[in-house]
C-alpha cells in the first residue's frame, strides 16, 4: 500500500491542477501530457526494446493531420478520426518496420530520420493540407454534448490518456509478450531459441510507440484547433527522444518526468536565451543537445532511477497462485529418430569449423558430443538449432528439413537448447527468465496483456516455470535476479528454460560446467528421468565421468569432424580419441 | 526537357554527387572504425562554408570561439588526469595547444582581419579552425561512451547535431552565405556551359579520395585505422588505442566535411542548417553501400546527386521526399537478403 501512496498523491495533485493554476501553466501541463504520451512509446521502444526512433513527431503529425483534414474538409466526427488516424499510423509504422527491423538495430532510427524529414516536406508542400500554413478551424471535441473547448477542459482527457498509457505499459511488460519485448535488448538470440519471433516483437514495440504518438497528435489537433507541419519536424522528434532519455527510458514514469521537465525547461529557455543572446531563434536546442550528451555520460538510465531509492522496482515476490497445467506434447515413442544431420559443413571464411558432420539422436537416448576445445561442438549446436545455418549438408528434425527454418520455428516444433555462454536476462527474475521458455505455449497477445485479460494463462505459464525450476533444484531462487546466481546455477536456469518449452529434443551445451559434485549428481538424475520419459538429449560436455555415466552413445569430434562414435566404454579406448585428447603421441 | 537542360542537370547532379560521395566515405569510415553513426557530419560542411564566408567578411568566426571552448573543456578533462598522474610537466603544453592556440588565432584575426588575405590562406585558416572540432568533439562527447551500444552512440550523434545546428544559428545568423568562386573559368560542352567551379569540385573530390586511399594503403596511421575497422578487438590487442582511432577518424571526417563546405560554398547558398540535409544525402549513399563498402557508398552518393538534380526539375517541391524514399528499396533489398538474428549489445 505504501508504494501506491506517491501515485495517489500525484493523481490528486494532477486533478487539482486546473482548478488552481493560471491558464499558462495549464497549457504547459497539457503540452507536457501530450509529450509524455509520445515519450511513453519511446520507453517501450528504446528503454525496453533497445531500438529507437527519431520520427515519432511525424507519427504525431499523422494523427493530427488525419483528424484535422477529415473533420474540417469532410465533417467527420473526431471520435471516428481517432481510429482512422491509428489505422493509418499502423500502416506506415508496419511498412517502415517491415523494411528495417530485420536488419541491425541502427537501420530503424536511420529510416525514421528519413521518414521524419519526408513527412515534413510532404505535408508542407501538399496543397490539400494547407501547405506550410496548415489547417485551421478544427472543431473541439465534445463528450456527451459537453464541448471540450478550453485547455482546462481538455486537460483531464489528456492526463487520463497519460495515466492509462502508463498503466497499460506496466501491465504489458509484466506478461508473456512483455517478457519477449524485454528480451529484445541483449537477449534476441536466446529469445529466438525459445520460439519468440523477435522481428515481430520489435515490430510490436515500434507499432505501439507509433500508435501512442498518433493518439497524442489527435489530442493535439483538438487542443490547438490548428495544425501546420512545423511541430512535427525532425527536431521535435529528437526532442521526444530527449524527454525519454532525460527522464529514464527504462521506466514509464521516467517518460512522464522527462516530458514534464523538458516542456518546462523549453518554455523557460525559449524566453530566456534569445534575450540573453540578443537574437531570436530556437537556441534551446544547444542546451538540450549538450544536456542529452551529459546525461548519457553520467546517468545513462536517466533521472527517474536517481529519484527512486535503489532497490527492486516491482513487488516481485508475489505469491504464485495455484494453477492447472499447460497442455503437453504427446511423448515420443522411444527409438524414433528425432534429429538427423548428415554432411553438415560450416565455414567461416577460410576456417572450416564443421566438416561433414553426421549424427542421429533418437527419442529416449542421451547422445554425448565430446571433443577438445575448438573441435566445433558449439558451432554444430548452432547449426542444429538453426541459430546459424550450415554452409552445406542437411538437417532433419522429426523428418522435416530445417534448412529454411529460423531458430524460433525449430523451437516451436519441439527443440529446446541451452547455450555454452549462458544467455539470461540478468536483471529479470529467474522465474521470468524461465517463463520465456514457455513463450510458445501461450497465445494471449499485447492487448489482452495491457488490459490484464491474460491472467489465467499467465498463471499457467508462471506455474510451469516454477515447476521446471523445482525440477532443477532452484525453487529457493524464483524471485532472485538471474544475474545474481552463480554460473552453475545459471546453467540450471537455462535447462529449466529449455524444459519449459516442453521439448521433444533437448540440446545441452556444457550443462555441468561450474556445478558442484552434488549438483552434477542431481542433474544426471534429472536427465535420466527425462530420458525415461522419452526425451532425446544431445549433450556437449567436458566432464568425462559425467558423460560416460550418462550417455548411451558418444560422438567424438576433432577439427570439425567426427573421429569416433559408439558406446561410451568402447569410445573411451579408441586410439584416435586418446590421441585427440592427449596430443600427438602416436608418432612420438 | 532538351539535351541542354539534361546536361545542365547532369552537371549539377555530378557536382553535388561528388560532395555526397565524399561525405558518404567519411560516414562509412567513422562508422566502421568507431561504430558511431556520425549524424553531425553535415554540420562540418556548413561550418566550413560559413567560417570561410565569415573570414572573407572580415569577422572572427564563431567557430573559433567554439574551438576555444571545446579546447578548454578538453584541457580541463585531460589536465585533471595529468595532475592525478602527477605529470605536471605536460600541463603547459596541453594548455598552450588547447587554449593558447585558438586565443592567438583570435587575437591575430582581430588585429588583421582575414578579408584581404589570399583565398588559399583563408581556406587554410578555415580548415585550421574547423577540422580540430572533430577530434575535440570525439574526446568530449564520444570517448567517455566508447564502450556503449551503437544506439547510445547514435543518440549522442543526434544530440550533437541538435547542439551544433543551434550553435550555427548563434554564430552565423539565419542569413545564408555564398563565397566567391575559386575560378571564374567556364567552358561550353555540347552547347551547355560548364562551370569551372563545378569541375574543380569534382576534381578536388577525386583527389581527396585518392589521398584517402593512399593514406589507408601507405601510412602507418591509415593502416592502424583500417585494422580497427576490420577487427576492433584484434586491433586493440595489437596496441592500437581505440581512442586514437576514434580521434583520427573524426579528424578525417571533419576535414572531409569542412573541405566539402569550402568547395560548394561558391555554388550554392549555405545556411546554418543546410549541412544536415547535405550530410543526410551522403548518408543515403552510405546506406546504399550498407555502411560498409567504400566504392558502393560513393557510387550510391553520385546516384543520389543525379536523382536529386533531375527530380528538382520535375517535382522540385518534393525533391527531398524523392531522395529520401530512395533508401526504401535499398533497405528493403538489404532486409530481404539478411537472415540471421543479430544480437544487440547491451
Amino acid at each position: 500500500m505504501r508504494r501506491r501512496l506517491p501515485l495517489a498523491a500525484f493523481v490528486v495533485l494532477l486533478g487539482l491542477g486546473p482548478l488552481v493554476l493560471p491558464e499558462y501553466h495549464v497549457t504547459l501541463l497539457n503540452y507536457a501530457g501530450l509529450s509524455a504520451i509520445v515519450a511513453l512509446g519511446l520507453v517501450l521502444l528504446t528503454g525496453v526494446g533497445g531500438l529507437t526512433s527519431f520520427g515519432q513527431a511525424a507519427f504525431v503529425g499523422l494523427g493530427a493531420y488525419t483528424t484535422a483534414w477529415l473533420t474540417t474538409r469532410h465533417g467527420v466526427s473526431p471520435w471516428l478520426t481517432l481510429p482512422i488516424g491509428l489505422l493509418l499510423t499502423a500502416a506506415v509504422a508496419l511498412a517502415i518496420g517491415l523494411i528495417t527491423l530485420r536488419m541491425g538495430g541502427h537501420y530503424l532510427p536511420l529510416a525514421t530520420i528519413a521518414w521524419g524529414i519526408s513527412f515534413y516536406f510532404l505535408f508542407g508542400n501538399a496543397e490539400q493540407l494547407g501547405g506550410h500554413t496548415g489547417i485551421s478551424n478544427i472543431p473541439a471535441l465534445s463528450l456527451l454534448g459537453w464541448e471540450l473547448r478550453s485547455g482546462r477542459a481538455l486537460y483531464y482527457l489528456v492526463w487520463l490518456v497519460v495515466l492509462l498509457a502508463v498503466a497499460g505499459l506496466g501491465n504489458l511488460l509484466d506478461s508473456r509478450e512483455g517478457r519477449a519485448l524485454r528480451a529484445l535488448r541483449g537477449g534476441a538470440v536466446m529469445a529466438e531459441s525459445c520460439g519468440v519471433d523477435t522481428p515481430r516483437a520489435k515490430a510490436i514495440a515500434f507499432l505501439l510507440a507509433a500508435l501512442l504518438a498518433s493518439t497524442s497528435g489527435w489530442l493535439y489537433a483538438h487542443l490547438q484547433r490548428f495544425v501546420n507541419p512545423s511541430p512535427f519536424s525532425l527536431n521535435q522528434g529528437i526532442e521526444y527522444l530527449f524527454m525519454a532519455v532525460v527522464g529514464g527510458a527504462g521506466h514509464a514514469w521516467g517518460a512522464v518526468l522527462g516530458a514534464g521537465l523538458v516542456t518546462l525547461l523549453k518554455a523557460w529557455l525559449q524566453d530566456l536565451l534569445p534575450r540573453l543572446l540578443g537574437q531570436s531563434g530556437s537556441f534551446e536546442t544547444i542546451v538540450f543537445g549538450v544536456a542529452m550528451v551529459v546525461i548519457l555520460q553520467l546517468a545513462r538510465g536517466g533521472l527517474w532511477p536517481l529519484l527512486l531509492a535503489p532497490g527492486p522496482e516491482r513487488a516481485r515476490r508475489r505469491g504464485l497462485a495455484p494453477a492447472g497445467l499447460l497442455p503437453r506434447r504427446p511423448a515420443s515413442v522411444p527409438g524414433t529418430v528425432l534429429l538427423e544431420a548428415s554432411g553438415v559443413t560450416k565455414r567461416f571464411g577460410g576456417l572450416l569449423a564443421n566438416d561433414g558432420m553426421s549424427l542421429t539422436v533418437r527419442a529416449g537416448e542421451v547422445l554425448a558430443l565430446i571433443g577438445p576445445n575448438g573441435a566445433g561442438k558449439s558451432t554444430l549446436f548452432d547449426c542444429l538449432s538453426a541459430v546459424s545455418p550450415p554452409t552445406s549438408g542437411t538437417i532433419r528434425f522429426r523428418g522435416e528439413p530445417t534448412a529454411a527454418m529460423a531458430a524460433r520455428q525449430l523451437a516451436r516444433r519441439g527443440m529446446g537448447r541451452t547455450f555454452q555462454h549462458v544467455r539470461l536476462l540478468g536483471r529479470m527474475s529467474v522465474l521470468e527468465n524461465v517463463a520465456i521458455g514457455a513463450h510458445a505455449r501461450g497465445r494471449r497477445g499485447v492487448v489482452a496483456a495491457a488490459l490484464r485479460l491474460d491472467r489465467a494463462e499467465e498463471r499457467l505459464l508462471l506455474a510451469e516455470a516454477a515447476h521446471q525450476l523445482e525440477r532443477v533444484g532452484l525453487s529457493a531462487h524464483l524471485f532472485d535476479d538471474a544475474g545474481s546466481l552463480s554460473l552453475g546455477q545459471q546453467r540450471l536456469v537455462e535447462i529449466a528454460r529449455a524444459l519449459a518449452s516442453d521439448p521433444w529434443l533437448l540440446l545441452l551445451d556444457e550443462p555441468a560446467a561450474g556445478l558442484r559434485h552434488q549438483e552434477k549428481q542431481a542433474l544426471a538424475a534429472l536427465l535420466r528421468r527425462l530420458r525415461a520419459e522419452g526425451m532425446g538429449i544431445l549433450l556437449v560436455e567436458h566432464d568425462v565421468e559425467f558423460v560416460m555415466e550418462l550417455a548411451d552413445r558418444v560422438v567424438v569430434m576433432d577439427f570439425g569432424a567426427a573421429i569416433a562414435e559408439g558406446r561410451p566404454d568402447v569410445v573411451q579406448r579408441d586410439p584416435r580419441v586418446l590421441e585427440a585428447y592427449l596430443g600427438g603421441a602416436v608418432g612420438a | 526537357m532538351d539535351s541542354q537542360i539534361l546536361l545542365l542537370l547532369g552537371q549539377d547532379g555530378v557536382t553535388n554527387g561528388a560532395i555526397y560521395a565524399l561525405l558518404a566515405l567519411a560516414l562509412v569510415l567513422v562508422f566502421s572504425a568507431t561504430r558511431i553513426i556520425f549524424i553531425p557530419q553535415g554540420e562540418f560542411v556548413a561550418y566550413g562554408a560559413l567560417t570561410l564566408a565569415g573570414l572573407q567578411a572580415g569577422q572572427v568566426p564563431g567557430t573559433l570561439w567554439l574551438l576555444l571552448a571545446l579546447g578548454a573543456g578538453v584541457a580541463v578533462l585531460d589536465g585533471v588526469r595529468l595532475v592525478g598522474d602527477r605529470r605536471f610537466t605536460a600541463l603547459p603544453r596541453l594548455v598552450l595547444l588547447r587554449v593558447g592556440l585558438p586565443l592567438l588565432l583570435a587575437a591575430l584575426l582581430r588585429a588583421a582581419p582575414a578579408a584581404q588575405w589570399p583565398q588559399a590562406l583563408q581556406v587554410l585558416l578555415t580548415m585550421a579552425i574547423v577540422v580540430p572540432l572533430g577530434p575535440l568533439l570525439y574526446r568530449l562527447a564520444y570517448q567517455p561512451l566508447a564502450g556503449a551500444s551503437v544506439l547510445v552512440l547514435l543518440i549522442v550523434s543526434v544530440a550533437l547535431h541538435l547542439a551544433l545546428v543551434g550553435l550555427g544559428l548563434l554564430f552565423f545568423g539565419a542569413e545564408g552565405s555564398r563565397t566567391p568562386p575559386f575560378t571564374e573559368a567556364s567552358l561550353t560542352v555540347a552547347g551547355a556551359p560548364l562551370q569551372g567551379q563545378a569541375i574543380l569540385v569534382v576534381v578536388a573530390s577525386a583527389l581527396l579520395m585518392a589521398a584517402l586511399y593512399l593514406f589507408f594503403e601507405r601510412s602507418i596511421h591509415g593502416k592502424a585505422l583500417r585494422a580497427t575497422t576490420m577487427n576492433r578487438t584484434g586491433a586493440r590487442l595489437m596496441g592500437i588505442r581505440p581512442a586514437s582511432s576514434g580521434q583520427l577518424s573524426l579528424t578525417l571526417a571533419a576535414a572531409i566535411g569542412a573541405a566539402s563546405g569550402v568547395l560548394i560554398a561558391p555554388l550554392t547558398t549555405i545556411y546554418y542548417d543546410t549541412g544536415f540535409m547535405i550530410g543526410l544525402k551522403g548518408f543515403v549513399g552510405a546506406i546504399v553501400g550498407g555502411l560498409g563498402s567504400y566504392p558502393v557508398a560513393a557510387l550510391g552518393a553520385v546516384l543520389v546527386g543525379l536523382l536529386e538534380a533531375y527530380s528538382s526539375f520535375h517535382a522540385s517541391a518534393y525533391k527531398e521526399v524523392i531522395v529520401f524514399t530512395l533508401i526504401i528499396p535499398v533497405l528493403l533489398w538489404r532486409s530481404l537478403t539478411s537472415r540471421t538474428v543479430e544480437e544487440e549489445e547491451e
